[in-house]
């Protein structure tokens, strides 16, 4: 002890500044600026690839997901056809085998069904004032609203009675609601298909597109029998046809066993012999959704892969310079053990300085992740979704990878002998 | 009083080919509190060796040392980690400074691993530059300071954390005759409040301000003298004035 300064009497305490260590491994990292960027460079780009591809793919998955969703839940839909048509879809002027009464019949007789509602659709110019629009015009019964989960968005959906009576009312979807009469209210007002006047008593809900990209509010809706005594008549051999059966099966059900009743029914009511195969082909929407589930994942395994690759050389480059700057601050090294920092500070001290090298690198690249799926989006138009977890996982890998790859040089430092630390050149 | 060190048959034999170098032989010695003590001897004479031991730098191949009573010999790396913060305070013939760091933080370094709090370490830091006559340079950088001011940061440094003995190797080694006179006069001070000085030369001229000189040479402790100290102030004062603006 001497008298030249104070004697210290926080002795007990050796708990390290943490700030301070934050600011020691930042200025050393600067001391290095271009070497410490190029190296974080290789984590930056992993990190920001996997950030906005998985954004991509999120986003995509998203609005798949909302267009399955926008088709309606739990939702079978009966092609006319056998499945040796295999995914030969019947055009608008093909014929169709079955009939409105093979609705009424499944609706009937199979338990699990909640609604069967068929349809019909068929191109036509509809023509209001004098603006006219080429669109679907679907012919239907109102359960089919619910099977599909469509509702109105300003007016109301026609009844029953509407439907059976052969009224000539429609209900407008929102493109074509859009392309007739602009911003003004449709309903109450006239529009003409193949020069028969219908009154529009509603306008539909927005739905978008559907999976295979097709504009589904760019339809009309008009009772079934209406359209086959005024519109579509004359053109049909077969005034009872129907394209499509969409059916809705109730909540909690077996989809599969609806699909096989329905086959089966079909079989029954189409008179097809036992060696025959079947006389329509069974679409179960929630199929394509598993697919499609099955291919983001195998996408995301990909994604994982890549990022795994990218930050492991990512992390060899921060070891490598880690390596490099634990020879080059040997003598600093040993001037700290000399003066008192212990085995686990020296190690704490590099440990801390990969650590920050590797998550500045990937936090640089999630905000370029970022920067680049919003760019994606707005010029290419790319449905995107940057999310939290992904992010939280980009940033906590990035981290642990300066860990892992930092410990073997900050070991290395923390044991180096202080003496011949001291006397390196 | 108990001696500041204590050794007793002190050896440090290092691997070399075949065999083994000797580079310390039963040393035996005792240095009391306070002193200013130089150890001289011909180059690869163990000087340096026996200072690292002293240091707590590396341990003996054989025989003990104690510091302040304490056996060093059997200490965990983590405590002789703490003595040397504690008891210890190097400087080393090439001052050994952080070129990113400015004084201040130089000094403060020793400070950070005995986990005191920031405002008490500047304060601290602040007051060792000021007593080693680098009051005006707190901001300075290596790089911004003369060789005799960079040894004086170092002194700083060494002298913050109030230890028991100050290490020197060479510290005047790579300064020309003025300015290792005027860090002998720093020493000189130093000492006077209290501070025990070790300080490894080959330079006689550089020995005689201490008041013991221990003569090592293959090894082997020679001869160990006390002597009447020059004063450095005196003979800083008795150069040419043409040396002055140095
Ligand atoms: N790490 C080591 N490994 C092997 N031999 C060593 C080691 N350190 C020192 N020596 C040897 O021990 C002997 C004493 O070395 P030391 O450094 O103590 O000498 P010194 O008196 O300080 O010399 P100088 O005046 O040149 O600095 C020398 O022969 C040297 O070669
Ligand atoms: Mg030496």
């Amino acid at each position: 002890m001497n008298a030249l300064l104070p004697p210290i009497t926080t002795a007990a305490r050796r708990g390290i500044d943490v700030l301070e260590a934050l600011r020691g491994a930042l200025s050393a990292l600067s001391a290095n600026l271009l070497r410490s960027i190029l190296t974080a460079l290789g984590i930056f780009i992993g990190v920001a690839a996997v950030i906005a591809t998985v954004a991509v793919g999120e986003g995509a998955r998203r609005q798949v997901l909302a267009q399955i969703q926008s088709l309606g839940a739990n939702l079978l839909i009966v092609w006319g056809g056998s499945a040796t048509m295999g995914g030969v879809r019947l055009g608008a002027g093909g014929r169709s085998n079955l009939a409105w009464d093979d609705a009424v019949a499944i609706a009937r007789e199979i338990p699990e069904v909640q609604v069967a509602a068929g349809s019909i659709r068929q191109t036509f110019q509809v023509v209001a004032g004098n603006q006219n629009w080429s669109t679907t015009v679907l012919a239907t019964e109102p359960d089919y609203f619910i099977a599909h989960e469509w509702v109105a968005d300003s007016g109301r959906l026609f009844s029953p009675e509407e439907a059976a009576g052969g009224r000539k009312v429609v209900i407008l979807g929102a493109t074509v609601a859009e392309m007739l009469f602009a911003e003004e209210d449709p309903v109450g007002r006239e529009i003409r298909i193949r020069q028969t006047p219908f009154e529009v008593i509603g306008v539909m809900a927005r739905k978008g597109q559907n999976p295979t990209g097709q504009d589904q509010d760019d339809t009309v809706f008009v009772p079934y029998w209406t359209a086959r005594r005024s519109v579509m008549g004359a053109s049909r051999a077969n005034a009872r046809q129907v394209g499509v059966i969409s059916v809705k099966v109730h909540e909690g059900e077996n989809m599969a066993a609806a699909e096989e009743a329905i086959r089966v029914l079909m079989r029954q009511r189409h008179r097809v012999a036992a060696n025959e195969p079947d006389s329509v082909s069974i679409r179960n929407l929630s199929d394509i959704q598993a697919t499609r589930d099955a291919s983001a994942r195998t996408l995301s395994t990909l994604l994982a892969s890549v990022a795994a690759v990218s930050l492991l050389v990512g992390g060899i480059g921060v070891m490598n310079i880690m390596l490099v700057s634990v020879t080059e601050r040997t003598r600093e090294i040993g001037l700290r053990l000399a003066i008192g920092a212990r085995r686990r500070d020296v190690l704490a001290q590099f440990l801390l300085e990969a650590v920050m090298l590797a998550l500045l690198g990937g936090a640089a690249g999630v905000l370029a992740g970022i920067a680049l799926s919003h760019i994606l989006a707005d010029v290419a138009g790319w449905p995107v979704l940057v999310r939290a977890d992904a992010v939280l996982i980009a940033v906590g890998v990035s981290a642990l990878t300066g860990l892992c790859f930092g410990f073997w040089p900050a070991r290395r430092a923390a044991h180096l002998d202080p003496i011949t630390a001291l006397r390196h050149e | 009083m108990t001696a500041l060190i204590e050794t007793t048959g002190l050896t440090k034999h290092y691997p070399a080919g075949d065999g083994v170098v000797a580079a310390l032989q039963d040393v035996t010695l005792a240095i009391a509190p306070g002193r200013f003590v130089a150890a001289m001897g011909p180059s690869g004479s163990g000087k340096s060796t026996f200072l690292n031991l002293i240091g707590c730098l590396d341990r003996p191949t054989r025989g003990s040392y104690g510091l302040m009573g304490e056996d060093v010999g059997a200490l965990s790396h983590d405590r002789l980690a703490d003595l040397r913060s504690r008891r210890l305070g190097f400087v080393f013939q090439s001052f050994n400074l952080l070129p990113r760091a400015d004084a201040l933080a130089n000094v403060e370094l020793p400070l950070i691993y005995r986990g005191m709090p920031k405002r008490l370490r500047r304060e601290r830091a602040a007051a060792a530059l000021a007593a080693v006559g680098l009051g005006d340079r707190m901001h300075h950088r290596p790089t911004q300071l003369s060789g005799g001011q960079q040894q004086r940061v170092a002194i700083a440094r060494a002298i913050v954390g109030s230890p028991d003995l100050i290490l020197a190797d060479e510290p005047t080694g790579a300064l020309d005759t003025r300015t290792g006179l005027s860090i002998m006069a720093l020493f000189q001070a130093l000492n006077r409040e209290g501070v025990g000085i070790l300080m490894v030369t080959h330079d006689p001229d550089v020995a005689r301000f201490a008041e013991r000189v221990l003569r090592f040479r293959d090894g082997r402790l020679i001869a160990d003298e006390t002597q009447s100290a020059a004063s450095a102030e005196a003979a800083l004062a008795a150069l040419p004035e043409a040396d002055a603006a140095a």
